[in-house]
């Protein structure tokens, strides 16, 4: 019944905003940080990388509107680059991520027997790991750097994906119209693509936008670490790392960085709540 | 007359914009059964949910309910209910197998209450409950009491509920369709056992009940509802063998023509509870039902022998 | 019953395996010679192909996989290139108990206070209260833990000094100590998992307050107290439990970003400089140990289930 009956798009999708009024906030503040993103060059007031010996661990204020850090770099400009980074990673990861569970997660819905069952098994076993610390994992494979990083978030992602695709392909097969068309003996790759996907696609965009936040969260931490990017990157969790170390005379070091990470990491979970209380059948039948 | 246990006047009832219960009133002597019947949805459960202090804060109460020496049950605070329930009012529930807690043996759920409303001691209260669950008519009632209650039949379930609920000798039982989840085969057994146990302690008995012969064969008294208007009331054999209602008369009638236990008659449904006329509920289905019938309410008065709310009432058959 | 713990434990069984081939394979899939790393920088042929042997490196992929289980179970997990001997002693001597105590503390911190906020915001749905503590339980699983706790070490221990920095006493050793130590990183660490907790106990207990048992519960005469604290929580330890089990790895993967906050030597700050110092045995070692704890305390809560629901006893 929840995958025939496809959620209402249109008619509620004004009313939304109306009637979250947080939920209509969070997509604002998110907005901002994506607008940061896309016109950091423009917006911000420094090269991130500018280096200078004469404005070394400035307080907020003045010149430098967020203060500037141990190097002199202009914080307000490293947080506005470093939006573009956050954004870029946790995108880039969670399409990854998604992309991998929408295939093992089809393969495994859809298998029979005893590969039905290992393929249940694999997907235990990555879920037996945090993704934090498979990506932890794939980084010491990998080595450091933007574009490791993102593999190794999206990697990690992959087990928590497949196992909702997984039930969702469950649920669409054991609906009268698969198997009937299964009956007619019709090519696999046909009903995969007529009947499964389409009925599975709409839930994964839901899981993507409540899964952006974990990503975001998952490569800041690698960088917080000091195994994901490298400076001088503008990355949050590398500027939060960097500050560590003086936080007791200059707080805003790690403090400016931190707050631009906990506002986008809040605003992402109230906008994947509301749009999965909205969309998610599931949630919405009462589980 | 002295005897009034409880006497409720214009009991009503709103939820939002519904009126569930529109201005109910009736009165129960000591040691007089009464059945409330009329389709499901009429708000019979609800008149014994709202006098048993159960309503959620969703709904909102007027009128007054005189029990005992309580001058109003809906009134009362939480701490004024928790003093009576339990002690002088009871329930039955519908569906014993979910009104028993789960987690918990029948035993101990039985022996708590005796420990915590009679204060008996551990020991006590476990002799008397396997003592109570003797007279419900359980069998091997001491192995019974380590039970779970899904370990155990539907009947004997309800036979717990009842030993349960009769444990502090209430004044006043209210029994909701008590059956309606049993095996016909066990449904009179357990309608028999509440009215056995109410009568030996002289208590009062309020059945909710959507099965017509089942109360003509056990209560004093009846009291029909429709839509959560009292349409008639009185000594069940006076209404039952000569109903003035024209409602009374369609549900005698569906249970004579179709045989089923289910109060629902055949043509005509109820309208939404928000789009009541605000005369006469049945007023939208009634065969003899005119303008005034939609806008104003009959009062109820007594007719031969019996409460009547009717502008157009039925001949004397 | 039985066949039911029987195919948990065989699926168990299948997990761990599959977690071990990976884990062994993270090892040769990672970059560099372990035999050059070995042997430092200048060897002959022949003593290459001694040590490849001594290594077992010879071997076929499944042999030295059988082998590397076979080592792993009776704890040979081989010495660090850099300093440390023993890594079974390192690890599970050392770290794992760190990092253990950090979980079970912040575990019992989340539902000390996570399970009466749930609880009294369900009670009272939708009132104020409950509004303040879902928008809060919502904060707090969705903040960057990493970052409350510098905030914590700026605010409570820099500023007003009420609190140690960083470093780590074992409890058992200096309970006072230890507790004293603990007491920031476990905040820290549990507060995340607080809000994930009030938000399932809050939708467990509004589901159970539903049920028929908790109206004839008030019917019996039960105060509100037992109707909510012995009736309704009974019925929702079966949610809490699994909650537990599955966000153990939650729990586990923030503990790795405290003890980098607090300078706590556990698993976290292993795991951290075995990726910076490339000792892949060190990463196998964390990501093993992991997933073992991740697996056994999700089957534990799968046995445990007919324990807290008697329905499931008799089936």
């Amino acid at each position: 019944m929840a995958v025939i009956d496809v959620p209402r798009k249109r008619g509620t999708s004004h009313g939304i905003f109306r009637r979250r009024p947080f939920f209509t906030l969070a997509c604002l503040v998110v907005l901002f940080f994506i607008a940061c993103a896309a016109f950091a060059s423009w917006i911000a007031p420094y090269d991130p990388l500018a280096q200078s010996i004469d404005a070394m661990m400035q307080p907020p204020g003045g010149d430098h509107l967020l203060g500037t850090d141990s190097y002199g770099q202009d914080i307000l400009s490293r947080i506005i680059h470093g939006a573009r980074y956050a954004l870029l990673i946790g995108l880039g990861s969670v399409l990854l991520g998604a992309t991998g569970g929408l295939i093992l997660g089809v393969a495994a819905g859809l298998s029979k027997g005893w590969v039905e069952w290992v393929l249940v098994r694999i997907i235990d076993a990555i879920l037996a790991l945090p993704s934090l610390i498979l990506a932890v994992a794939f980084i010491a494979l990998l080595g450091q750097g933007v574009d490791k990083v993102t593999l190794a978030v999206g990697l990690s992602m992959i087990g928590p994906f497949s196992r909702t695709v997984r039930s969702d392909v469950l649920q669409v097969k054991s609906q009268l119209f698969v198997e009937a068309a299964g009956l007619m003996a019709i090519p696999r790759l046909h009903i995969i693509r007529r009947h499964i996907l389409p009925n599975i696609i709409f839930p994964l965009c839901v899981q993507v936008t409540v899964r952006v936040s974990e990503a975001v969260l998952v490569s800041a931490s690698l960088s917080f670490l000091g195994i994901g990017v490298t400076p001088p990157t503008p990355d949050w969790g590398l500027m939060i790392s960097e500050g560590r170390g003086f936080v007791s005379f200059a707080p805003w070091m790690s403090g400016m960085p931190g707050l631009a990470l906990a506002a986008l990491l809040i605003a992402l979970a109230i906008m994947g709540d509301g749009i999965r209380e909205e969309y998610d059948p599931k949630l919405r039948q009462g589980r | 007359m002295n005897d009034i246990l409880l006497d409720v006047r214009d009991l009503t009832l709103d939820r939002g914009e519904k009126r569930i219960l529109d201005r109910v009133s009736l009165t129960l002597a000591k040691g007089e059964t009464l059945a409330l019947v009329g389709e499901s949805g009429a708000g019979k459960s609800t008149i014994a949910i709202a006098l048993m202090g159960l309503l959620g804060r969703s709904a909102t109460t007027s009128g007054t309910a005189r029990f005992d020496d309580q001058p109003d049950l809906l009134s009362l605070s939480e701490r004024g209910w928790a003093a009576l329930r339990g002690r002088k009012l009871a329930m039955v529930f519908q569906d014993a197998g979910a009104a028993l807690n789960p987690s918990f043996t029948v035993g101990r759920q039985l022996a708590s209450v005796l420990r915590r409303q009679l204060g008996l001691s551990k020991f006590e209260a476990r002799s008397r409950a396997v003592a109570l669950m003797e007279s419900v008519g359980i069998n091997d009632a001491e192995g019974r009491m380590t039970a779970y209650p899904h370990q155990l039949s539907g009947g004997m379930q309800q036979r717990v509920m009842v030993a349960i609920a009769l444990a502090c000798n209430p004044d006043l039982l209210f029994a909701d369709e008590p059956t309606s989840a049993l095996d016909v085969t066990i449904q009179a057994q357990i309608i028999r056992l509440i009215l056995e146990q109410t009568r030996a302690r002289g208590a009062s008995c309020i059945f909710v009940l959507h099965d017509l012969a089942l109360a003509s064969q056990s209560c004093d008294r009846i009291v029909v509802l429709y839509a959560g208007q009292v349409m008639e009331a009185g000594p069940t054999e006076v209404v039952l063998r000569d109903p003035r209602h024209p409602y009374t008369r369609l549900l005698q009638s569906c249970v004579i023509e179709i045989g089923t236990e289910d109060l629902t008659p055949p043509e005509g449904s109820v309208p939404p509870y928000d789009q009541m006329p605000a005369g006469c509920r049945f007023s939208t289905r009634c065969p003899r039902a005119d303008a005034r019938c939609a806008a104003e309410r009959p009062p109820l008065q007594p007719v031969a022998g019996r409460d009547l709310a009717c502008w157009h009432p039925e001949d004397a058959a | 019953m039985l066949a039911h713990i029987g195919q948990k434990v065989a699926q168990t069984f299948a997990v761990l395996l599959i977690v071990s081939f990976a884990s062994f394979a993270l090892l040769k899939l990672a970059p560099g010679d372990p035999v050059v790393l070995m042997l430092g920088s200048e060897f002959s042929q022949e003593t290459y192909d001694d040590m490849r042997a001594q290594l077992g490196l010879d071997q076929p992929f499944l042999a030295q996989y059988v082998q590397w289980l076979g080592d792993f179970v009776t704890g040979h997990w081989g010495t660090s290139y850099v300093g440390r001997a023993d890594i079974y002693t390192y690890v599970v001597h050392e770290a794992l108990p760190v990092t253990l105590t950090l979980t079970a503390a912040s575990i019992f911190l989340a539902l000390l206070i996570g399970v009466p906020l749930g609880v009294i915001s369900a009670v009272r749905k939708d009132g104020v209260l409950d509004t303040v503590v879902a928008a809060g339980a919502l904060t707090l699983t969705a903040f960057p833990s990493f970052f409350l706790g510098i905030l914590l070490i700026w605010f409570l221990a820099v500023r007003f000094g009420l609190f140690p920095v960083m470093g780590f006493v074992p409890p058992w050793q200096d309970f006072a100590a230890g507790m004293w130590h603990l007491a920031l990183p476990a905040l820290t660490l549990s507060t995340f998992f607080i809000g994930m907790i009030v938000r399932v106990t809050r939708a467990a207990m509004i589901e159970v307050m539903e049920q028929p048992y908790i109206a004839s519960a008030r019917a019996r005469g039960e105060p509100q107290w037992r109707v909510v604290w012995v009736h309704g929580m009974r019925n929702i330890m079966m949610p809490l439990v699994t909650t537990v089990g599955l966000q153990l790895g939650g729990i586990l993967q923030g503990a790795v970003l405290t003890e980098t906050v607090f300078s706590l030597p556990g698993l976290g700050q292993m795991l951290t400089n075995a990726v910076l110092g490339r000792e892949y045995v060190l990463v196998q070692a964390g990501v093993m140990l992991t997933a073992l704890m991740f697996i056994f305390v999700n089957l534990l809560v799968d046995l445990s289930y007919p324990f807290l629901d008697p329905r499931l006893r008799t089936r």
